[in-house]
């Protein structure tokens, strides 16, 4: 189950990095347009896109906790504890480690992704109480992720190159200014036909996303609360809220404890730490 | 290299509490024929409990593992039993991992037979699948390389195989007089065994080759003093060497299998393999269900000369996972005999509740079995077995 939650969102042209890292683009953000008049909608999304992943580039490594929390209709609620280390690669995808504290009976049970720009993920399973490491296929794409309302396609690495976009609008939404962007998936097996996405136009972070279904009906909002900036320079939010319009069932991401640049290696990232990941 | 490895090891820089986690157990079976000898019982109820200690320190590139095990088994003094699973004492250091101790190990890639996994002894008393190992003194070194891993492990100290008592269910006619067990080397069970393995992944292959030389933790069998009038057969445990190779093929939603070994020591020389795949179909019937259907063979080159029931059989099965909260998965399968109408069906279904509790049945039977097949033995020991499973 690859686990990139918090690389939500995209990657980039060389050209913005540099003009993204100094703090003179914080204090005024609109140095360069993303958005121009003129272009045609289809280059306007994507420079959107490029943006929000430029903004992430080079965090290197980091690792934080988060708990899961499960409502069905009834509002019955059941909680996983997760733990995810996170490694940056530029050539390809990046690397992630995720490992369940609970429920108790899947405690230990871990998850290494190795993802890519092309194709499949790789991706291996350990199983405490087999002492196994499991290779797994990672096609399943559309699939629920521990049983919650995020598909695995929602929480994984998410790379420039997966969708095509169309430029929607510039409009207010909770007193910040977004850019409203449709994304197609170009994936025959995800189970979506589009997103609608909210990115305020000062750090380029996803505000909520609408997820319609292979019917073309509205499927799923997701909701990001309480952005943080870590590292001078990375925006994660701390809450992620998941709402299934067609089931009634939600799922909340609350995150903490993220820690960047804390010196995990590529090495760290091996069939082997994963075996003896606690 | 050193920084991350501790870093990766060590979520929390402070040291932590002794961390104690675990289960807590009670199962009952009960089979559907008549048993076939008088000592046998047509039910049976068991309590099982293996706690887990765990503590680590050095930012954690040193940990400490233990593991106990213990099940009282209403029926059978032999299933009565206690082991240790693990009590183990693991350092990190750059691209090296120690370990030392009581470790279980397994190497493979297969569903119904673990064909290269030898370095644990089998724990037959809990099930007669073989999925359960008993926990073998060790000492572990791994060398973690970009061309691969290499592990090297000295294992000191043999594990006999358990065998059910005169009481059990799921034994041959003749009972295994676990106490008496004979080995070809004069160092009997302190025959210090050797192993090596190289494994890594490239691309869509993970593949492993293996090396083990020492005591075969399949025994054969020979006739012992007769107790209390009653024939017994004690194990004998030969030196052998086994050269194996295990291989996973990942492509979309294919795994492809093979496990093969090479083996000499134990009567004439032989060869084995198991192998076959795993197909996963996503999002069956409009809903977030997955189905994998599964097939294996699997041969062993002495055939009906083999001890095992998998000479020359094929498995069929199906795994159905509903991808909901409480985790809830199906699997369903049987292995027919190539060379008769053999055929052993199982069932194994598991479901969470709450948060801290699981339940699971499982179902197996056999039918069509002929006197030289292994698995005739066990022609009236069809059972349905219920568990439910506390974790702490």
């Amino acid at each position: 189950m690859k686990f990139q939650l918090s690389r939500m969102l995209l990657r980039t042209p060389l050209v913005s990095i540099a003009l993204v890292s100094t703090t003179l683009m914080l204090a005024t953000p609109n140095v360069f347009a993303v958005v121009e008049e003129g272009r045609s909608a289809q280059e306007n999304g994507l420079a959107v896109a490029q943006e929000v992943d430029a903004r992430d580039v080079g965090f290197q490594d980091f690792r934080a906790n988060l708990t899961m929390t499960l409502k069905n209709r009834h509002g019955e609620e059941s909680v996983r504890e997760i733990r995810s280390r996170n490694y940056e690669m530029t050539e390809d995808g990046d690397k992630s480690l995720v490992i369940f504290d609970s429920p108790r009976d899947v405690k230990g049970t871990a998850f290494l992704t190795f993802s890519h720009k092309d194709g499949d993920d790789d991706q291996w399973l350990y199983l405490p109480a087999l002492k196994r490491v499991k290779r797994i296929a990672s096609s399943n794409k559309s699939g629920p992720f521990m049983g919650s309302e995020f598909a695995y396609e929602d929480i994984s690495s998410q790379e420039v190159e997966e969708y095509t976009y169309k430029f929607l609008r510039t409009e207010e939404m909770d007193g910040l200014e977004c850019h409203v962007i449709e994304r197609y998936p170009q994936d025959k097996k995800s189970g979506y036909t589009r997103q609608v996405v909210w990115y305020d136009t000062q750090h380029y972070r996803p505000m909520k996303t609408e997820f319609y279904d292979r019917k073309e009906a509205l499927l799923k909002t997701l909701l990001f609360e309480g952005y943080q900036q870590y590292a001078g320079k990375y925006w994660r939010a701390d809450v992620m809220a998941m709402e299934n319009h067609q089931t009634g069932k939600s799922t909340r991401l609350e995150w903490r404890d993220y820690e960047f640049q804390v010196g995990l290696e590529e090495d760290d990232f091996s069939k082997n730490s994963l075996a003896r990941a606690r | 290299m050193v920084a991350g490895l501790i870093a990766v090891a060590g979520l929390v820089p402070e040291a932590k509490a002794i961390e104690l986690t675990g289960s807590l157990g009670v199962e009952a079976r009960a089979f559907v024929d008549d048993a076939q000898f008088s000592e046998q019982h047509a039910e049976n109820g068991s309590v099982v409990v293996q706690p887990e200690l765990y503590h680590d320190w050095s930012d954690g590139d040193q940990s400490i593992l233990f593991s106990p095990f213990f099940r009282w088994d209403q029926g059978d003094d032999e299933r009565t039993h206690f082991d240790i699973r693990e009590l183990r004492w693991l350092m990190v250091s750059g691209s090296v991992e120690l370990r030392i101790g009581l470790q279980r190990v397994f190497w493979g890639v297969t569903e119904t037979q673990h064909l290269v996994d030898i370095l644990n002894q089998t724990d037959l008393v809990e099930n007669v699948d073989g999925e359960d190992k008993l926990g073998q003194p060790m000492v572990r070194v791994d060398w973690v390389q970009d061309w691969g891993t290499v592990a090297l492990f000295a294992l000191p100290g043999f594990r006999e195989r358990t065998f059910p008592g005169a009481e059990g269910r799921l034994r041959f006619p003749v009972v295994i007089d676990t106490d008496n067990a004979r080995f070809e080397s004069d160092a009997a069970e302190k025959h210090v065994d050797f192993a090596a393995r190289w494994s890594r992944f490239i691309g869509a292959f993970d593949v492993g080759l293996s090396h083990f030389h020492g005591t075969s933790r399949d025994p054969r069998f020979l006739l012992g003093e007769p107790v209390a009038g009653q024939p017994r057969l004690v194990p004998y445990y030969d030196q052998i060497d086994q050269t194996s190779a295990d291989i996973q093929m990942t492509a979309g939603g294919w795994l492809w299998k093979l496990e093969a070994l090479h083996r000499s020591g134990q009567g004439r020389t032989f060869n084995a393999i198991s192998g076959g795949f795993e197909y996963t179909l996503v999002g069956i019937f409009e809903r977030a269900w997955d189905v994998g259907l599964l097939s294996e063979y699997h041969y062993d080159d002495r055939l009906e000369d083999a001890p095992t029931p998998l000479e020359d059989d094929i498995f069929v099965g199906a795994r159905l996972a509903l991808n909901d909260v409480q985790s809830t998965t199906l699997l369903v399968g049987a292995i027919l005999d190539v060379q008769s109408d053999g055929t052993a069906f199982f069932a194994e279904a598991s479901r969470r509740v709450g948060d801290r509790w699981t339940v699971s049945v499982e179902a197996r039977a056999i039918a069509g079995t002929e006197s030289n097949d292994p698995l005739h033995a066990l022609r009236t020991d069809d059972f349905f077995q219920l568990e439910l499973l506390r974790y702490f």
